[in-house]
């Protein structure tokens, strides 16, 4: 394992969204600050910083993780998935995102990339969940707009639909 | 009648909010430069400021500046109050702490991981004061003063009297009378508050980008604590912001601090709010003690109510507060006919976090009182609750109907509302379950609640809180402006903008409805950009996203501003097309004779004939380029010498039923059933009304059940993170049971009311109800914790 100095930058090299990224960060930096502010991608939300409201959830190696209770340098070398991945490069909504949008499953947006990148990890493992499977994953997050429901429509559509 | 409006249409904000791109304040590029700021929070709940020594953080690397009280007593005012009193308040505390997280100094660094490194090198001595929590003791002569300069805790009492109670309760045959405490929470949203500063020496003038909701009435008290006329505080709000909920009035005093630090530093300065500072110390809605009685004949009509409502603001009374006090004054009887009722309104000040604007906005503490009482009218009378609301509710044969308060509710059926959510089998079943609860010894009961939800406010109704006479000579106030326009472009599309913020509500959908329809056009035609600009943008005091003003207040003047440009687009092609304009209609994108649809022009040839070819607008016509609809509803008018106020413009209803059981290992209320009956006048678009109701609903939940601030008796903060402060998840949110009728307002031209902040009203009494109906219980502390409910359960008092 590399050792990093604790007031010394350290380059982080990533891949973001398949894409080879590398930024300086301290050693304290939050992974979600630095795709924030370092590289740009500030489709990942910050709600809580102590790992409660999954806010700021990303796939990690394909695991959904909580980029606030991740530093930066521990992400050397691994694969970064945000929710800027999620739709095709013409801006086409994937299954996901779209029965989010058929099920009014956001208000003001904050919450979901996080909702986003949990259900992403969680139906690749299990592509039909029941939708008790659905509500627990969901209670890892918090959403204050919506009172949940579209949310676990949105995800019950994509089980549905798929083979 | 309509082809846009009424249809559940999908949204056009989720495709970027959903890949990602939303611009959010923090999102947004700041000029190269820019420092971050943090800042230090008292740990005392009162204490005095002896001395704070910031040499050694200014010593470190990369600081740039240590703010204090007294840098901004020097470069500033205090913030202007509703309430005349020798109190100052400023945007850091001067002198003395009055709450745990009163900002105490802001240290401005290159990051704001310098920023906070540097905070701990400053040194902060206080003396520390004993301190008042609780607003009962906080009114006692023994409390410590907040502000010795006032004499008291207490900094406002007024006394109303409407109809002649005291006769009433002369006459009745019983006087039933209860306390209902409501506590302290907020919504949080999940998006903190981010501030982002510039000053301009040359022009003294500051430019501020702020996730601030409005209203905008407190535009002039942040200009005025910086001392500049209004245009020279520029205030920006971003694209995107998540949630608000009326918290994000309160980021104003960062505003201030932040243009300040902007001043001292000489560069931009920003500020993002992390969420234990959101917790401590952002907003909170004000926990309300009210002490109401009701005379009432045996059958249980009510002919009389005196309400004493002793509201607690924490540490400072901040415009445009007290609002939750007086927002519901001309409703103050809800939804029932009395004639008589009498009000107290006092406003004290303790050792806690200053509380403001929140969803349901005085709603929640109202209802509380009047919906525990019918309820305990029914117990101690022993009456079907449902037949004491019945009798005593307003008929639907008085509508429009003038509340004894002032309130002009303008139309309703609230009987009928009752009818069709009891009908169908649904109360029967309900009372089947708890039957067959109680018959196996499980703790089962069923609430009601009856809600009159008030939507966009009038601005005159906080000067209810002055006498006649002060009233006589300040001059009236009133009324609300709502402000949109509708721009054309050189090829005649479409662009919208209107005096609200965005949070969540779906204002970019509603409003290309609503422009779409009048226009002819498709929703896709119609972009509508909401980044408010007050240097740039239309807006009055009234303008941001608060108390439900949107559907009869926003989407008026949009539709006003649709109509007059519909107007001129039929004059000009009447013109061209050799019609007369009565015979112009606008449809699929053309402007055609309606008699002869052949003869037609696209929209945009149509429209773009004002930037292209002006002289060919007919005589005396201003090109087509840019309307505004102003709307100011006429209602709306001033208190009046006796002190009635028409505190809102439209008035709908909810009627909510729930059963819930007590679960008998855990003393977890679980929620069975909940049906909730919405009148909101016309729907302009059912599945974001049902998203509004489906959160107010799950907040509601959250006050009923999980959400508090606590403070111990020293004033130590308690619910400091999100393990603390238990926001529900999908696990604790039950099923629920939307029903709807139509009774449409005859004060808006769209028909529409809010919406968006019944549930909030109505569903924490609601389960307060269904709870005292389960344990037989005169007093149901909210909220309802397992830890109460125990304590209920077996006879311990707190």
């Amino acid at each position: 394992m590399r050792r990093v100095n604790r007031n010394e930058k350290t380059r982080v090299t990533l891949a973001l969204n398949g894409k080879k990224l590398s930024a300086e960060a301290e050693p304290r930096l939050l992974l979600s600050d630095f795709l924030r502010h370092a590289l740009g991608a500030t489709g990942t939300h910050v709600g809580c910083e102590h790992g409660i409201c999954g806010c700021c959830t990303v796939l990690i190696d394909g695991v959904a993780q909580r980029s606030c209770l991740t530093l930066a340098v521990q992400v050397e070398g691994r694969e970064v998935t945000t929710v800027e991945s999620l739709a095709g490069a013409d801006g086409a909504l994937n299954p996901l995102q779209q029965a989010f949008r058929n099920n009014h499953a956001l208000q003001c947006g904050f919450c979901t990339p996080g909702i986003l990148m949990s259900f992403t990890d969680y139906l690749r493992r299990n592509p039909k969940p029941t939708t008790e499977q659905i509500r627990e994953v969901l209670s890892g997050h918090i959403c204050r707009c919506t009172g949940y429901a579209g949310i676990v429509k949105a995800v019950e559509e994509v089980a549905k639909s798929a083979p | 009648m309509t082809t846009q409006l009424g249809k559940p249409m999908l949204r056009k904000e989720d495709p970027a909010l959903l890949s990602g791109r939303g611009r959010y304040a923090d999102d947004l590029p700041v000029p190269v430069g820019t420092l971050e700021a943090h800042v230090i929070r008292s740990p005392h709940a009162h204490a005095e400021i002896v001395r704070i020594d910031a040499t050694a953080a200014l010593a470190h690397e990369g600081v740039w500046a240590v703010i204090t009280g007294e840098d901004v007593r020097k470069l500033s005012d205090p913030f202007m109050a509703v309430v005349k009193s020798p109190i100052q308040q400023w945007a850091v505390a001067v002198e003395r702490v009055r709450y745990v997280g009163e900002p105490v100094a802001l240290v401005v660094a290159a990051s704001r991981y310098i920023a906070e490194d540097a905070a701990e090198l400053v040194e902060i001595e206080y003396e520390p004061l004993e301190a008042v929590i609780d607003p009962l003791a906080a009114c006692g002569r023994a409390a410590p003063l907040l502000h010795p300069q006032a004499k008291t805790n207490e900094v406002h009492v007024r006394e109303f009297a409407y109809g002649d109670t005291k006769s009433a309760f002369a006459q009745a045959d019983h006087r039933i009378a209860l306390t209902a405490t409501f506590p302290r929470q907020s919504f949080t949203p999940i998006e903190c508050y981010v501030v982002v500063a510039q000053h301009n020496p040359a022009k003294g003038s500051y430019d501020v980008l702020a996730n601030f909701q409005g209203p905008f009435s407190m535009h002039p008290v942040m200009a005025r604590a910086l001392r500049v006329p209004g245009p020279k505080l520029r205030l920006r709000i971003p694209p995107d912001s998540g949630g608000s909920f009326g918290i994000k009035l309160s980021v104003f005093p960062y505003v201030v601090l932040m243009a300040l630090a902007a001043k001292i530093t000489g560069r931009p300065v920003k500020w993002v709010e992390d969420r234990i500072e959101h917790l401590v110390a952002a907003s909170s809605g004000p926990n309300r003690v009210t002490a109401i009685e009701a005379a009432v004949t045996k059958e249980g009509r009510i002919l009389g109510l005196k309400l004493d409502q002793l509201e607690d603001y924490g540490a400072f009374l901040r415009a445009p507060m007290p609002g939750p006090l007086y927002r519901m004054h001309g409703a103050v009887t809800g939804a029932y006919d009395i004639a008589n009722v009498d009000v107290v309104n006092r406003v004290v000040l303790t050792n806690k976090m200053p509380a403001s604007l929140i969803r349901g906005f005085g709603g929640p503490q109202l209802y509380l009182a009047i919906e525990r009482l019918m309820h305990r009218i029914a117990v101690e009378l022993k009456l079907d609750p449902l037949d004491v609301i019945r009798k005593n509710l307003i008929p639907a044969q008085k509508f429009p109907y003038r509340t004894a308060a002032g309130a002009l509710y303008d139309s309703g059926d609230f009987l009928c509302a009752v009818e069709i959510a009891t009908g169908q089998g649904r109360l029967d079943e309900l009372k089947r379950r708890r039957d067959e609860a109680r018959a196996q010894g499980r703790k089962y009961g069923i609430g009601f609640a009856c809600v009159v939800e008030p939507a966009m406010s009038n601005m005159g109704y906080l000067s209810t809180l002055l006498t006649p006479e002060t009233r006589e000579k300040t001059g009236p106030k009133n009324g609300a402006v709502s402000m949109a326009t509708v721009n054309i472009d050189p090829l005649g599309a479409v662009t919208v903008t209107a005096d609200v913020t965005v949070q969540g509500q779906s204002h970019e959908t509603v409003l290309s409805q609503i422009v779409a329809e009048e226009l002819g056009l498709s929703v896709d035609d119609v972009e509508v950009v909401l980044e408010l600009d007050t240097a740039k943008d239309q807006w009055s005091i009234a303008a941001g996203t608060y108390s439900s003003r949107f559907a009869g207040g926003t989407a008026v003047a949009a539709h006003m501003a649709a109509g007059q440009m519909r107007e001129k687009i039929k004059a000009i092609a009447a013109k061209q097309l050799n019609v007369l304009p009565e015979d112009v209609e606008l449809m699929d994108g053309k402007v055609r004779s309606r008699s002869n649809p052949d003869n037609a022009l696209p929209f945009s040839r149509v429209a773009a004939t004002s930037n292209w070819a002006p002289t060919l607008l007919p005589d005396g016509m201003q090109p087509a380029l840019s309307e505004t609809g102003v709307w100011t509803p006429p209602e709306l008018e001033a208190p009046t010498h006796d002190d009635k106020i028409n505190t809102s413009l439209t008035y709908g209803f909810i009627f909510d039923i729930c059963g819930i059981e007590i679960d008998p290992l855990s003393y977890q209320v679980r929620v069975d059933r909940y049906v909730s009956m919405h009148d909101a006048g016309r729907i302009m678009n059912p599945m974001i009304a049902e998203g509004q109701i489906r959160g107010a609903f799950a907040q509601g939940v959250a006050a009923a059940l999980y959400e508090e601030f606590c403070y111990n008796d020293e004033g130590a903060f308690l619910s400091g993170t999100f393990a603390d402060y238990l926001v529900p998840t999908v696990s604790e949110i039950p099923p629920l049971e939307i029903l709807h009728m139509e009774s449409p307002s005859p004060l808006t031209p769209l028909g529409a009311k809010g919406l968006a902040e019944g549930n909030c009203m109505s569903t924490p009494v609601c389960i307060a109800n269904a709870i005292a109906d389960a344990l037989g219980v005169t007093d149901v502390p909210l909220p309802a914790t397992p830890q109460r409910i125990h304590d209920l359960m077996e006879g311990v008092t707190s």
